[in-house]
């Protein structure tokens, strides 16, 4: 199954590498991750989202996670109710005849073009992981030249609609 | 907590009168005095001469091993007979990947180490220099944590900070990477602050949940079967004797793990044995049979528990673990308990219980104990000793109350079986890791922790060789180690698996030509001895194994010997072979 995990972590030299180093000594897949500062000075947070056999591999990854000096909090949000986004940059085959069909397929997904070049343009779109997967099946039959994302970031929403049943990590 | 180094300190240091000026190297030697640090075991090299220059000033006694796996494993036997903190130092690049299997074995084992390693110059890291290997990139995966010093005044509280993640919470190694420049620089005195540990995502507990004790207290109520598997933690934890006073209180039996050996007497009515892959029959079938199984501060290793399916099928399982990772990690767990052992032992011992109702149980395991004792048999073919036999013969000489330290293998196993432990803290193996070479070296650790204690380095013939440079110690550090090599010219735990599993085919696994171990010890100026026969070796041991001097005394046994019983792998516990016959 797959869950996003986010953990506080200390923002020393090599705390990533602690954490990747952590999830592949225990054979865990790691689909995407994301690192960054928080408002926090000295504190940073990551955000990542791998693949678990069941609920006591998942739980024996937040404990070892939880275990590493560096991090302070490790949370599975996967069942909560969060805001999830992820930005992707795809450069799209775009000679002026196919140009306009293109802006229809960018304007309802809120994606913007951020480059422009003869034949090829750059675009940007934002959104959670589903979104952006439906906007690269459309624009794949003009044909990606390029493809990049960053994986996802997330929050917990401020309202929880219902409480989902956490996983504890201590006892 | 606090690090202060005074101004007359840093005076006195650099031995100039009136010097503000304080060196990093000798911050340094002044952080691990005011850790308490009795002894070091290293190596120096280029990147720590800075340092070992320092120590020549302000000395604390040094072990100088003639290898780094020496210098590590000697300070894993150091920490475990004495319960604090083993300090290890080697210089950078070959002399930090030498300690890699000793740091290694000291993470599997839970074993509190401070490792210091030199690194060359902060301005070259990164360069491929001479010298530079990438310690804390290699280790991170083998160390409780790890740390590079990037400026001198981290120094005092990174050394703080080692020291408490060491031998606090479930103890294991921490490595302090020093680049050279750190211990040549000079710092002004007065700037070095009061420094205060600040690890806020290092809280471990150590309090038991009191409704979980409660549970563990209705559950043993109800019970008709339980068993406590007892593990290390409850030596790590220092508790031996609240524990052994819980069992004389609810008279419970007992077995242990490996590497819990000697946390309860080896004669104790109560005890079963150990358990596992080489465990009693007894034990096992316990285990299999329990309705409560009370598991304190064991890990639930895979030679203790053999196939998981098979493992304590009836049993509902309580786990008290200072680690919160380990409970649930392998076995499911009814009442998981995050505590320290102490702690956990004397909740339970606070609770009201009426008398356990469990005669009947404790009858029946103590007649499996005396139907399936371990045995061994001699061989119709050969009159060669048994290993066994001489263990036995090393346990009646010593009264069961040496520290045994033993190598990876059969004479582990037997040693294991055999040599029932009087006292806590007298046991040192590589239980987790299980790296040949260990034992030897690892008696000299706990020879220094036990000065006046007989101290018996029981090893194989091939173990021995790994790490025999040590014997250089023996003479010039003044230690008594008796080293007692079960010699059968083989690898024999291989061999036996080659037996056994692979159709005789006796691959890279036989030593014919081994050396004259008595003229090598000779050469040590240590005595030696070798022994064939029974007769002898009841001679020898009763002769030297009181000896105030080291000795190494090669016994010649049996090649063929297995060690039994035995759950092959992948088996479950109730398939135990070699029980009887």
């Amino acid at each position: 199954m797959k869950r996003v995990i986010t953990t506080t972590v200390i923002n020393q030299s090599g705390v990533l590498n602690r954490v990747t180093g952590l999830l592949m000594k225990r054979q865990f897949n790691i689909e995407s991750i994301t690192v960054g500062h928080t408002e926090q000075h000295g504190i940073s947070k990551m955000t990542f989202v791998v693949h678990v056999e069941d609920e006591r591999k998942l739980e024996q990854l937040l404990k070892q996670l939880q275990k590493q000096i560096d991090v302070l909090k490790v949370t599975d949000i996967t069942d909560k109710s969060i805001v999830i986004r992820e930005l992707a940059l795809i450069k799209v085959i775009s000679p002026p005849g196919v140009r306009n069909e293109i802006n229809s397929i960018i304007e309802p997904f809120r994606a913007t073009i951020i480059d422009m070049s003869k034949n090829v343009i750059t675009v940007q779109v934002t959104g959670d992981p589903e979104k952006i997967e439906a906007f690269i099946d459309l624009l794949k039959p003009y044909g990606i030249k390029e493809l990049t994302r960053t994986g996802v970031t997330a929050f917990v929403r401020e309202n929880q609609k219902a409480t989902a049943p956490q996983l504890s990590i201590l006892q | 907590m606090s690090v202060k180094i005074k101004q007359e300190d840093a005076e006195k240091m650099s031995g100039e009168v009136v010097s503000t000026k304080i060196q990093g190297s000798d911050i340094f030697i002044q952080s691990l005095k005011n850790e308490g640090v009795e002894i070091i075991f290293g190596y120096p090299g280029g990147a720590v001469l800075p340092i070992y220059d320092a120590l020549y000033k302000n000395p604390i006694p040094h072990i100088l091993a003639r290898h780094e796996q020496g210098a590590i494993h000697a300070a894993e036997g150091y920490a475990r007979v004495s319960g604090k903190t083993g300090v290890v130092i080697a210089t950078s690049g070959p002399g930090a990947t030498n300690l890699v299997t000793g740091i290694a074995d000291a993470m599997m084992d839970s074993l509190p180490l401070v490792i210091f390693t030199g690194q060359v110059a902060s301005a070259v890291i990164g360069t491929d220099a001479f010298q530079e290997a990438d310690i804390v990139g290699i280790t991170q995966p083998i160390t409780k944590h790890n740390y590079q010093v990037k400026k001198l005044e981290d120094l005092p509280r990174i050394i703080h900070e080692a020291f408490h993640i060491a031998s606090t919470g479930r103890p294991g190694p921490v490595l302090v990477d020093i680049p050279k420049n750190i211990a040549t620089e000079f710092y002004k005195a007065e700037d070095i602050k009061e420094t205060e540990i600040h690890l806020p995502g290092y809280q471990p507990t150590t309090s038991p949940n009191f409704l979980q004790i409660q549970k563990v207290g209705q559950a043993l109520q109800k019970s008709k079967k339980p068993l406590i598997l007892a593990g290390a933690g409850i030596l790590h934890g220092k508790a031996t004797k609240e524990f052994v006073e819980l069992v004389n209180k609810i008279g419970i039996p007992v077995t242990n793990t490996l590497l819990g050996l000697g946390c309860i007497p080896g004669n104790h009515p109560n005890f079963l044995g150990m358990a596992g892959m080489h465990g009693t029959y007894a034990a096992n079938m316990a285990i299999c049979e329990a309705d409560l199984l009370i598991n304190i501060g064991a890990r639930f290793d895979d030679r203790l528990t053999g196939n998981l399916e098979h493992f304590a099928p009836n049993a509902m399982v309580v786990h008290i673990d200072i680690d919160p990772a380990e409970i649930g990690k392998n076995v499911p767990t009814d009442i998981p308990i995050v505590a320290d052992s102490k702690e956990a032992i004397q909740a339970l011992l606070k609770l009201e219980m009426e008398a356990l109702n469990i005669q009947p149980w404790v009858s029946y395991l103590q007649e499996l104990s005396e139907e399936y004792p371990l045995q061994y048999h001699e061989h119709a073919d050969s009159d060669k000793m048994l290993p066994q036999k001489v263990i036995e013969l090393i346990h009646k000489h010593t009264k069961g109350d040496a520290v045994v330290t033993t190598d990876v293998g059969q004479h582990q196993m037997w040693a294991a079986q055999y040599y029932s432990l009087n006292n806590a803290d007298h046991w040192v193996t590589s239980g987790g890791l299980g790296t040949m070479g260990f034992g030897f070296p690892s008696a000299i650790g706990a020879q220094i922790a036990k000065p006046d204690a007989t101290v018996v380095a029981i090893t194989g013939d091939g173990g021995f060789q790994m790490t025999l440079q040590e014997l250089s110690l023996l003479q010039e550090s003044q230690l008594p180690v008796k080293i007692i090599i079960l010699n059968n010219q083989c690898l024999g735990m291989v061999r036996q698996w080659q037996e056994t599993f692979y159709e005789e085919r006796y691959s890279q696994s036989l030593m014919p030509k081994q050396p004259d171990f008595v003229k090598l010890a000779e050469a040590y100026e240590i005595d030696g001895y070798k022994v064939e026969t029974y007769e002898e070796a009841e001679k020898v041991f009763a002769e030297v194994l009181s000896l105030n001097k080291p000795v190494l005394i090669d016994c010649r046994v049996e090649q063929m010997e297995n060690v039994y019983p035995m759950v092959a792998p992948g088996k479950g516990l109730h398939e135990m072979i070699g029980v009887k016959g």
